[in-house]
This record gives C-alpha cells, structure tokens and sequence, in this order.
C-alpha cells in the first residue's frame, strides 16, 4: 500500500527583544540563574503584566513577512495549567484571536522535477500568536532535587503553526530553512536551535495515497537541529507505516526524539488530557494597532530572501548556485552587493565569497560584518591577482593574513614582499637552475612525457616560494625545450 | 472629643493651626486600638514602630491609615487572610501605599479581610471574624471588614479596602461609614493581590464624605505598571463638594426595591430620597432591566478569574508549602495537593472549585461566554440610564449588618447580600455608600449611589450634600 505522509509544524521563536515581554528584565541567555527576575516575572502577588511594544511589532513584522493578515485587534489569553517553572500557574499566550492569520512560505518544490527549474510549493502558515515563555526546569541528580531557573521566564516567544502542508521530512526540513532564513532577514530572533531561540515541533500521521481523512497524529517533540526534526519525522512516518501494515493502529500521543538511539519513545507522563481553560486575559485590555503603525512596520521590511535571490539572478547575472549560497547570509549578500559596486568583476567577487571567504568565515564562526574586513580591500585583493601582482595561491595566504591582522593587501604584499616575479631576466636564471637540477625529468620530457612540465613548473614555484608567475615560468620552460 | 474621633480633615485643620500634632493623633489611635481591637479585631497586624509620623508639611498627610490584607507593602507580611500565604513578604511596595507614603501617611497596620476576599462577612479569615462596632454580636460586612470596623471603631482615620462586588461598600455600610468603590482603572490595582482582575478595584472608607474625596486624591491615577488603569486626568474631588444640586436627575432602579428589602432599610431610603428632593433633585423610577442576572453572572466570571489568579499559590515560590506524610502521586502533585488543601479555606475552595469548572472545556460557552454576555447587558443598562440620569440611588445593602454565624452555612444567602453592589463592577462604574440612618437595634444602614465611568466628583457633590443635611455620620458606635 502507498501511504501519504501529512505532517504541520510549530515553530516557537524567542524574540530578541532587549526586554522581556511583560516586564523590564534584560532578556538575555546564558546568564547565572535567577538574577534576570523580578516582582513581575516571577508572578509574586499583586504584580501585573503590561505589553511590550517592541515584541509587539516585532510580532508584526513576522506576520508581514510570512504573508499574514494581521489582526489589528490585539487580545491575550490564559492558558492555565501547572507546572514550577510556570510562576503564574498560567500562560499568558494569544488564543483564539492570534496576531497573525493565513499566510505561507514558499519552499522548493523538489517532486516537481529539478530544484533548478525553479517550482515552489506554497506552505500555508495557519497561525502566528505572541505569547511569554516559561522557565526552565532543571532535574538535578546530585541533589535529588528539581531545581528552577527563572531567567527565561517572560522571553517573548513567537509560535508559527503551519497548515498540514508538509508531505515528507525533506519538505519539513526545507520549510524550517526557509522560514529561518526570512526570521535572520528580519533580525528578529537569534534563531539558535542550540540555545532554544528557536524550537520545532511536528505533527505527523500518514494515510493510504487517495485518501481524504487524516490518519491518527502523533507529535513529536524534543528536536535540537533540523537534521533532527527530518530524522525524527523520517523514523516516525517508518514506525506509523510499519504499524499500519501490520494491522495495528496508531495511538495519538506525544512522543520524545531520543537523538542517540535515533529513535522516538511516548512520553511517559500521560498529561494528554490537558484541558487548559483559555479564558481572555483580564490583566491585559485588548487594544487596537494603529493601521499606521502596520504600514509604518511594512515600509521598514527589509528585502525577503526570495526576492534577494530573484533579483541577483536577473542583476548580477550569476549562477543561481552562487546567488543561493550568497542570499543564505544576508551579510554575506550584502557585502556582495558592496563589492560589486566597486568593481565589475561580479564572478571573481561572487567566486571569492563563496569560496575563500566563506570558508575563512566558517572556521573562524563568525559573519562577514564581524570579521572586520572592508570591501575595497577585497576588491584590492582580487584587483592584485588579475593583474598577476599575486597569484591566486598566494592571495589566500595574504586574505588570511588581513583578518589575522587587519592590515590592508598592501601592507602585506610590501611587508612579505610577496610581489610576484615577471622580471623575465630573474626567472630565466630560475628556469635554468631547475634544468640543471632534474636531469632525468628532462630525458623524460624529450622522450614524449610533456606531462613532466608541469613538475617542473611546481619547483620554480617551490623555489620562489610561490612568487613566481606561473604561466611564465611554463612559457620559459616549453621555449627551452622548443629551441632545443 | 479624643483626637482618633475626628476626621483626617479635621485632623489637618487642628495640626495646620498647631492645636495638635501628628504625634498625638499617632498616639491617640494607637491607644484606641489596645483598647477594643481585642473586641472588634478589626487588624491582624498593627505596626506601632514603623508608624513615625515624619513631617508636618503642607500638602501631606500624615494621618494613619489601616491597610486591607491584600495590599502588598514591601518588607511587611501580607497573607491576604489565607494560610497559604503566612510568611510572605512582597519586595515592593503597590502604587498605591507608594501614594499614601509619599502623602506621609501613617501605615498603622493590616485589616482583616475575607480570604482573599472570598465573602461579605469577614468570617473567613484565618484570623478569625472581625465584629461590628455597633454590636459585637454582627458581622462588620466585608470583606473589607477589618477596614470598616477599623474606621468606625475610630482605630483608624481611615482605611483603605478593594471592591470586587461591594467589598467596600457593603462593609461601609454595615459599620455606618462613607465607602467609595472608584471607576475601573482610577486607582492602580499594582501590588493589589488580585481576586478577581477585572472587577478589583481599591477604594477609601472613611468618617465623611470630605475625607473620602481627599483619599481617593491621594490614591487615583494613571500608573504605568497597570495596563487596565486609565490614563484620564484626577480633578481635585474636594473641590466639588459644595455644589448644590439644583436640576439633577437621579434615577431609582424598580429592580432593587423587591423582595427581601428590609422594610427599615427601604423606609431609610425612601426618606433619603424625600430629603433630597428637597435639595432640587428630581427623581426618577427607572428600569435596569437585567438586574436579575447580576448575582450568577458575577459569581461566574469572578470565581473564573479567580481560579486562574489563585493559580500562584502552589508552594513553589513563596507562603507555604506542605508534603503529605505518605506519598500518594508524585512528589510534585502531593506537594501542590497538599498546600492548597492545607492552605487554602472552604469558601476559597468552594470559588477554585466553581471557577475551574465554568471554564472548563465543555462548559465554557455556557458559562463563562453567556456571562460575558450578560455582564456586556448589563453594562448596557446603565450606558442607557445615564444617558438621562446623573446618578442612580439604591440601597447599598437588602438588609443591615446580620449576626456572626448566621449565614456561614448558607452560601447562596451569603452572596445575595451583594446583590446591590455587584453590578457596579460588572459596569467598572463609580459607586458611594454613606449612612443614611438606623434600625431600631440600632445597626447603620448604608445609602449607594451610582454614577457613569469617572463622574466620581458627581457621586461626592450627592453624598456631600445629602451627608450635611443629616447627621448619621456623626454618630459614633457604642463601643465602652
């Protein structure tokens, strides 16, 4: 039997507001536990929530950005239950009137044929609320105690629901990328699986191909990477099929990604039967946004990855290879666009970030804007190897050498003294050395092997420590066997 | 007359004229409470030793003042009545004591109150019942019955209290004192331990109406750290006291003078209204059609609200925390069973209890939705009413302070004894009660008057007026 695989996303996103949500503490992570609390958002008696604004438009600008209608009528609710780490005895989180409604992402659409063609699939988003986040539990084992740290508690957290939209674990894991890289553009959220900024959990059922009805869902939880929710969600569509086939039934129940075993377990409380009594939050007065204000958030949308992509591809006129991996960093593409403003070699600037840069980049983790480099010295480098002032080896060395030490190519090349050698009277000299001293390479060479030139040409480099210019050094050795 | 007799604006008068000074005025309710709290028990804690009276400037007042246990005041335990908070110390201060300290107020100590407000009798307090000044055998109301009892029994100048369906007034009126339950969002619900959010709100009880108006200046306005008060400017309310009331019209809502009006209760009414003819008020019987439905739809989205505010007191962070001697589940759900069985008291059981379950999924439409509807109806009610009206005038309470234990079994019985008082919540509108005379035992009987959002300098104009054309203010409660 042919099974169909539906599977909807939540996403949580932790805002990357200076503020926590409902009271001025710092909103920061990774600092010692309990010290970023107060009154308010440890829920002592008597204290109450008031909104911050800036979550609020950063809320907006979500919405705008994945397409939403935005629900200018701003309510809260309260989703009651109990839990330590949840001082209040309830959630202050948007129910039935979200900030944001019916919208979509567009992902590769990769059964459509080659990603090349350019098909999309539209990945409708359901829902968008704001709501604060709990605190963390911590279960320490010495102790034999639990233990709370409420630091987290108020981070303004943005939920994202998908529609049942995905077909298969590749589809989740391009929609997770994709709406990760629209959340970096907005520069809303740190969007750290690592560090929880940003949190996945799936919904998944499968059902006989033709089918109308959805089949029984199960919802997977605990993923700390994408490569996770694509494994999990993978492992999950094997096991509901397996049970499917074997003429079991599939129990709807929220079950744990154990990352190690590569495996999803039920979890083992039996919470299911939540019932969380929303009721609207009376500490909160519903409050309507300023249309203006909306417009005012949408003139200050910065340009959306596709449309970053779209106009590369027509402007610059490089691969949509290189477009892609440029567009995945809005930095990167940035200083791209930087770059080509100063020069018009587009390839040679697009084949230097991609490549060397990119790779420094990764090494060092960090993005192009804090590594310091300016984009003139680039474009200074790249100039020096087109005019054969360095070779292209040696212009990684210098590259490096700048972000080491911040000097500009100049500095380097004078300081190293690293200006390749064209003089055609120094590499003559060169040249006959080499002749001199590889005897048998040369017999071989007379004897039909040309392919040994090449060999000879890497010791004229070895020789002057790379500042020979390579193509003369060729020219002057084939001369050589040419005259004789 | 002993200094804790007088009013706080006496009081001013006799310090600015240097006849006497805060000190006495410190000493001598001090010595007013050694002498009947052990009667009335109108505190739970009273706090001599911080109370220093500190300047004698123009513009302050340095008059104590009681506190209702459920207004946080940093370093200071506040329980709100209830086991479950024992030992808890707020690090801040509610806007509204910020208020009253920077008016140097004196905070001469905490009023017993019903746990957390759960109640019109103060019976359910930890600390046991406050009586009634006037007869010590009957409730002083509540549940800001510390309050009133404190202020009648001249152990305070005057009190704050919180109305969240005539905590303020109904108490007020039992113990024959002027209380005033503000529109909505005028006073600051920050550091107010919330019973129901959308319905609390803090207000003054005192002697007179004059000292009503100058607390409430004290207390009122806009605060930044609660999104429901409102940002509407405060008038100096003494100012238009003396106003003469030529040309008002007040309305007189058929609903509230039905079945189970105490006919002493109605008779005082009723010659209030003939006096204030008198005064060039006319009078109109007016319909307020969904009066009916106020109690139930009140004691619905009230003990929703509830339910869900109450949901803190679990043990984790703060008051206290219990383990059963065996385990019965896990160690966290023995541990929240156990403090809130322990902790918590019936009647707030009893609220948990009802709140929990009309939001529950299933009965939320028909519960809490259809009250939100209504209370939308009966909003609507006095929107219309005070399109033609000033004011609205009823009795504050069906009948007069009734005895300790006579309705602690009852709790229907109980709740119907806000049935005047609920719907100024449910509306978020100003509300006064102020005597109006005396049953023949001898117990007060209280006077309300209604006003649409922020006309409270409408409320005081009546109450003034009314108050100094009679003397039931002035009579002081038997209590040697």
């Amino acid at each position: 039997m042919i099974f169909e695989t539906i599977i909807g996303l939540e996403v949580h996103l932790q805002l990357n507001t200076n503020t926590k949500i409902f009271c001025g503490c710092a909103n920061l992570f990774g600092k010692e536990s309990n010290t970023l609390v107060c009154p308010v958002c440890l829920g002592l008696p008597g204290t109450l929530p008031v909104l911050n604004q800036k979550a609020l438009s950063s809320a907006i600008k979500i919405a705008l950005a994945l397409n939403c209608q935005v629900n200018p009528y701003i309510k809260f609710d309260r989703k009651n239950y109990y839990y330590p780490d949840l001082p209040k005895g309830y959630q202050i989180s948007q129910y039935d009137l979200p900030v944001a409604s019916h919208g979509w992402v567009e992902i590769p659409d990769k059964q459509a044929g080659a990603p090349s063609d350019h098909r999309v699939k539209r990945i409708n988003i359901k829902r968008a609320h704001l709501e604060e986040d709990a605190g963390k539990s911590i279960h320490d084992q010495t102790l034999n105690a639990s233990l709370v740290d409420y630091n987290r508690t108020g981070t303004p957290l943005m939920e994202i629901v998908s529609d049942p939209d995905l077909r298969c674990a590749q589809e989740a894991y391009d929609y997770l990328t994709t709406l990760k890289l629209i959340l970096q553009y907005l520069n809303v959220s740190d969007c750290d699986m690592e560090k929880g900024s940003l949190r996945c959990d799936a919904n998944i059922s499968i059902r006989p191909l033709g089918e109308q009805k959805f089949g029984v869902k199960a919802e997977v939880k605990n993923m700390n990477s994408f490569k996770a929710v694509k494994m999990a969600l993978e492992f999950e569509e094997n096991r509901q099929r397996q049970l499917l086939l074997s003429n079991q039934r599939v129990v709807q129940e929220t079950r744990l990604w154990n990352e190690e075993k590569g495996m999803t377990f039920p979890m083992r409380s039996k919470e299911e039967a939540h019932d969380y009594r929303y009721f609207p939050e009376p500490d909160l007065v519903p409050f309507m946004v300023r249309e203006s204000m909306i417009e005012e958030i949408r003139a200050s949308l910065p340009e959306l990855p596709h449309a970053k992509l779209e106009r590369f591809l027509k402007e610059y006129q490089i691969s949509e290879y290189d477009a892609q991996i440029l567009i995945q960093d809005p930095t990167l593409s940035g200083f791209f666009e930087e770059c080509v403003k100063r020069t018009s070699m587009i390839k040679k600037v697009c084949n230097w970030l991609i490549g060397p840069v990119l790779q420094e980049l990764n090494l060092r983790k960090v993005n192009i804007q804090q590594i310091g480099l300016q984009t003139q010295e680039l474009v200074n480098l790249i100039d020096k190897v087109e005019q054969g002032v360095l070779s292209n080896l040696v212009a990684k060395d210098v590259f490096k050498l700048m972000l080491d030490t911040g000097k500009t190519v100049d500095t380097i090349v004078a300081e190293q003294g690293l200006t390749q050698v064209s003089d055609d009277s120094v590499l003559e000299k060169i040249v006959e050395e080499i002749i001199n001293d590889n005897e048998k390479v040369i017999a071989e060479i007379k004897q039909g092997k040309t392919s040994a030139m090449g060999f000879l040409v890497g010791q004229a480099m070895k020789k002057t420590q790379g500042k020979a210019n390579p193509k003369k050094i060729g020219d002057l050795i084939k001369r050589r066997f040419e005259n004789g | 007359m002993n200094l804790n007799e007088s009013t706080a604006h006496e009081l001013l008068g006799l310090i600015k004229e240097k006849k006497t000074t805060p000190e006495a005025v410190h000493i001598s309710v001090k010595k007013a409470i050694e002498l009947h709290d052990p009667k009335v028990k109108a505190y739970v804690r009273v706090d001599h030793d911080k109370a220093r009276p500190t300047s004698r400037a123009n513009g302050k007042f340095p008059i104590p003042i009681a506190i209702k246990d459920n207004i946080c005041i940093k370093g200071r335990e506040v329980t709100c009545c209830s086991r479950i908070l024992e030992g808890f110390k707020p690090p801040y201060n509610a806007t509204v004591i910020e208020k009253i300290l920077e008016a140097e107020g004196i905070l001469i100590g905490q009023a017993n109150m019903d746990e957390f407000a759960f109640g019109s009798s103060t019976e359910n307090s930890v600390f046991g019942p406050t009586r009634n000044p006037w007869n010590t055998k009957c409730v002083p109301g509540g549940s800001s019955g510390g309050s009133a009892a404190a202020v009648a029994a001249h152990e305070a100048i005057w009190a704050l209290g919180s109305d969240t369906g005539g905590s303020i007034r109904q108490p007020a009126s039992f113990c024959g004192i002027v209380g005033l339950k503000p529109t909505y969002g005028r006073v600051s619900r920050y550091g107010l331990i919330a019973f129901a959010s959308s319905l609390d709100q803090i207000g003054p009880l005192t002697k007179d109406v004059t000292d009503n108006a100058l607390l409430l200046n004290i207390i009122a306005g806009h605060d930044h750290r609660d999104s429901t008060s409102v940002n509407v400017p405060v008038p100096d309310y003494t100012k238009s006291l003396t106003k003469d009331l030529k040309g008002l019209k007040i309305g007189i809502p058929k609903e509230y003078f039905i079945e189970g009006l105490d006919p002493e209760v109605k008779f005082a009414i009723t010659a209030a209204i003939e006096l204030l003819k008198k005064s060039g008020v006319t009078f109109k019987e007016i319909s307020l059609p969904h009066t009916e439905y106020a109690v139930a739809t009140y004691y619905i989205l009230a003990t929703a609200e509830a339910s869900s505010n109450l949901a803190r007191f679990d043990g984790v962070q703060f008051g206290q925390r219990f383990q059963p001697a065996a385990p019965r589940k896990t160690p966290i759900v023995d541990m929240y069973e156990e403090t809130r069985d322990r902790g918590f008291g019936k009647e707030a059981k009893r609220r948990i209890l009802l709140g929990t379950y009309s939001l529950s999924s299933g009965y939320y439409e028909a519960y809490y939705l259809r009250a939100q509807k209504v209370r939308t109806l009966i909003k609507n009610d006095f929107d219309l009413a005070f399109s033609e009206l000033d004011a609205i005038l009823t009795p504050t309470s069906p009948t007069t302070a009734f005895k300790i234990g006579e309705k602690s079994d009852n709790p229907l019985a109980m709740y119907l004894s806000d049935i005047y008082t609920i719907s100024a919540n449910l509306a978020g509108i100003p509300a006064i009660s102020i005597p109006c005379g005396f049953s023949k035992d001898g117990l007060p009987i209280g006077l309300q008057i209604l006003a649409k959002p922020f006309a409270e300098e409408m409320i005081f104009r009546i109450a003034y007026s009314y108050e100094q054309s009679t003397d039931w203010y002035k009579r002081k409660a038997p209590l040697n």
